[in-house]
């Protein structure tokens, strides 16, 4: 098919659901909405309609982001705005519903936004909610906004036209518009990606291979297994212009197993592309062809370096080798391969859309355009953020999330998972450009945003880190095999009160080592949490090698629970909490712990509604 | 395909492998690059990857026993043993650990005596880890089997499991 009759297909199809005359209503169905309960909200939606004898159309559509109020609901009547309903279930569902539709009361006490040109009185707009206001949405284009198994809304919505574009220019020239853009590798190393094409397609070879990296192992990351799961094809059209522009004609989509519905959606989308004549021969009615394979990752992390994950899709251990040669020369059968991750794909596909310029003009000078973070922990708007480099730390923390959940004083930002580092709350006017994280201790990383409050355990956040990268560590070269395990065993005595003060000169030692002794990117910076933790929160390591304390209360072995027996009014909350039956006291008469009993649980902790319960 | 290349079937294997070695040449070339997916697939009909299993597959691709217990041992996703009838993976990523997944894992020890990788006495329950289900804003996360829970906390989880086996003695 050519482009102008998909595109008028298209049209036609998002046209009808535009001016439709019932009332549309969307459920936000990616994992984290099924995680919440939107399935039953989905259902509660159907039954509601036909108990009302209304006509209405019913879109599953992917994450918008907000997914502090998951499940959402966005309902849609003729000449109206979608308004987002958040926190339901399914009888409010049916009471939202069945009084929006029968008697035009639009709850705006329960709403959380309107999305659209008009405004309903009593219900703020989606652009002007603190958590979007901030917020530029490139990549992330589309997400929860069409529905991510139909083609059809992702090319009424500008889809494939970058594809369509860039096959009309060289292949060189396409490498040049990224190389304007001033795009970085968005895996989280911010290697130039015009730069690497450009390697890749000099590269002398009749077969090349394009590869996507979905392997999203960070803990705490979830912005691709969104951004696949709501919007496919805007990855895969990004795939298709790199592919283009380096001269591949072969493709690989490594995801990991973990993310069933982002790898049902992929294989979704590709059927479709078929269909459309968007992939094998005559792609858009050129010459260019192009085919791909979906691998599934098994499981190990390391595999998100490239050199271990080429090994893990030609079937071996995913062991990463030393580099050179570099991938661009030899890599997947030791033929030319570019690897790229699933956001960068999908900024391609934008800026093939809408210009190089247009793309440069967001961000900072170094680094340009937007980054997508999730953003979770203990804020209290948790959820799925994009927003332009070089915004200050504190206003994606503060601004976008909220500050700290149940009035807590936050501690610190851990960007960039097991590679990354702890950034104090001092530090909330970092740019959050590439070059800031990384002077700050912490790397961009692929955009894992966790925020730790006074509750969190510095100490133990650092074994937490070592714990994963230990196990993770593939056991090729000594310096990761063996100093990981050195450095988890003597975090695991800090946090059990066995360290001592001189374990901390120690520690810090290891951990040069180990970053300057590495094969390859996950031993080289296994040490930053130790690293960055060690630089801003000394003092909490030395409670725990000096004092035996741990102030926040994590490390069992070095605190207990007391009741304070001015605060407590005897409610008996929290003696009805304890599974241990250590909570002993008369009604209405100060309660006590029976240390003998306790397990250090935290249950009567977090159940406290007057501050009695404290850490000692 | 000849069918030679299973001969070292005995008569106890169960019929459910032999067909799957059967589908699984039906479907792929045993090219050494599809191991990988060839374990999958074993593992997703089996639930786990029997030893035998594994040797025929290293004979299906022409590859060592070595070279395919290293591959399969390499990768968090491959189990050994048979599993319970229902999977319970608790989510350690960053931000289900700093809300406090590690008292989920603590609560199922004290109360139905499970560690990770551990599959209860009767085969009604494996316990599982997973490094990150991605889903960090509604942590911490369990997984019951495919349904995914958003917003755990120790006794919810207790709960929900003891649910399960109070369910599967009635029946």
């Amino acid at each position: 098919m050519d482009y102008l009759s998909m595109k008028a297909k298209a049209g036609r199809t998002w046209n009808f659901l535009e001016n439709l005359p019932q009332p549309l209503i969307q459920i936000g169905m990616g994992t984290c909405g099924k995680a919440a309960g939107a399935a039953a909200v989905l259902d509660a939606v159907k039954q509601t309609l036909k108990k009302i004898h209304y006509l209405g159309r019913v879109m599953e559509v992917g994450c918008i982001g907000l997914c502090y109020l998951e499940p959402l609901m966005a309902v849609r009547k003729p000449g109206r705005p979608f308004i987002y309903y958040g926190d339901l279930t399914p009888e409010k569902t049916e009471e939202i519903l069945s009084r929006y539709i029968l008697e035009d009361d639009p709850s705006p006490r329960l709403a959380a936004c309107t999305l659209g040109d008009a405004s309903v009185e009593g219900i703020p707009g989606f652009h002007e909610l603190p958590m979007i206001r901030p917020q530029v949405r490139i990549a992330l284009r589309n997400c929860g906004l069409i529905d991510p198994e139909n083609i059809d809304h992702y090319i009424a919505r500008g889809g494939y036209s970058g594809l369509e574009r860039a096959l009309q220019m060289q292949p060189e020239d396409v490498i040049g518009e990224i190389k304007d853009s001033g795009l970085r590798g968005r895996g989280g190393a911010g290697f130039p990606t015009g730069l690497k094409w450009e390697f890749a397609a000099k590269s002398p070879s009749q077969t090349k291979y394009i590869v996507c990296n979905a392997d999203e192992g960070d803990p705490g990351a979830f912005m691709d297994r969104s951004l696949l799961e709501s919007d496919p094809h805007a990855v895969l059209e990004g795939m298709l212009i790199g592919a283009y522009a380096i001269g591949s004609a072969e493709g690989y989509i490594y995801v990991r197993a973990e993310y069933p519905l982002a790898i049902q959606r992929i294989e979704t989308a590709l059927e479709q592309m078929r269909t459309y004549g968007l992939l094998e021969k005559g792609i858009l009615d050129s010459r260019f062809k192009f085919q791909v394979h979906i691998q599934q990752g098994a499981g190990a992390f390391v595999c998100g370096e490239e050199t271990a994950l080429m090994a893990s899709i030609q079937g071996s251990r995913g062991m990463p080798r030393s580099r050179p040669p570099f991938p661009a020369h030899s890599g997947l059968w030791e033929k030319p391969t570019n690897i790229n991750n699933v956001e960068t794909f999908s900024n391609v596909s934008a800026i093939l859309e809408k210009g190089a310029n247009w793309y440069a003009g967001f961000g900072t000078e170094k680094s340009r355009g937007t980054k997508t973070f999730s953003l979770a922990g203990k804020v209290k708007r948790t959820g799925l953020i994009e927003v332009p480099m070089g915004i200050r730390l504190g206003e994606i923390i503060e601004g976008i999330g909220g500050g700290g959940a149940k009035g807590k004083k936050l501690k610190a930002v851990q960007t960039g998972g097991p590679s990354g580092g702890c950034i104090p709350m001092s530090h909330r006017d970092l740019s959050v450009d590439y070059e800031s994280l990384a002077a700050a201790g912490s790397i961009m990383g692929s955009g894992g945003m966790v925020v730790l409050d006074e509750d969190t355990c510095i100490a133990d956040i650092a074994r937490y880190f070592l714990t994963f990268t230990q196990s993770e560590s593939c056991g090729k070269c000594l310096p990761c095999r063996l100093g990981t395990k050195q450095m988890l065993d003597i975090l695991e005595d800090i946090c059990k009160g066995r360290g001592k003060p001189e374990d901390l000169e120690l520690l810090e030692g290891l951990c040069k080592t180990i970053q300057k002794g590495s094969l390859c990117g996950l031993g080289q910076t296994a040490p930053n949490p130790v690293l960055s933790t060690l630089r801003y929160f000394r003092s909490e390591y030395d409670a725990h090698v000096r004092d035996a304390k741990c102030p926040a209360g994590v490390c069992k072995p070095l605190f207990h629970y007391e009741i304070d027996q001015e605060k407590c009014n005897g409610c008996g909350v929290c003696a009805r909490k304890c599974q241990s039956r250590a909570i002993v006291g008369e009604k209405k008469a100060p309660h006590r712990i029976l240390q003998d009993n306790c397990v250090k649980c935290g249950e009567c902790y977090q159940a406290c509604k007057f501050q009695a319960i404290g850490i000692h | 395909m000849e069918a030679s290349r299973f001969k070292s079937l005995t008569k106890e294997d169960s019929f459910e492998i032999r067909q799957l070695l059967m589908q699984i040449q039906e479907e792929y070339q045993g090219r050494p690059d599809e191991l990988i997916p060839v374990l999958q697939k074993a593992q997703k009909k089996l639930g786990y990857l029997p030893e035998n299993v594994l040797l025929e597959i290293a004979r299906f691709t022409k590859l060592s026993a070595a070279t395919v217990f290293g591959v399969a041992t390499f990768y968090e996703q491959f189990r050994f043993h048979p599993i319970g009838k229902h999977t319970i993976r608790v989510c350690r990523g960053t931000a289900c650990h700093v809300r406090g997944s590690d008292k989920i894992l603590d609560e199922i020890d004290s109360r139905l005596h499970l560690a990770p990788g551990d599959t209860s006495n009767d085969r009604l329950f494996t316990l599982e880890t997973v490094a990150c289900f991605g889903s960090c804003a509604l942590a911490p996360v369990v997984v019951v089997d495919d349904t995914v829970k958003g917003r755990m906390n120790p006794s919810e989880t207790v709960k929900t499991l003891q649910n399960i086996k109070k369910e599967s003695d009635k029946s």
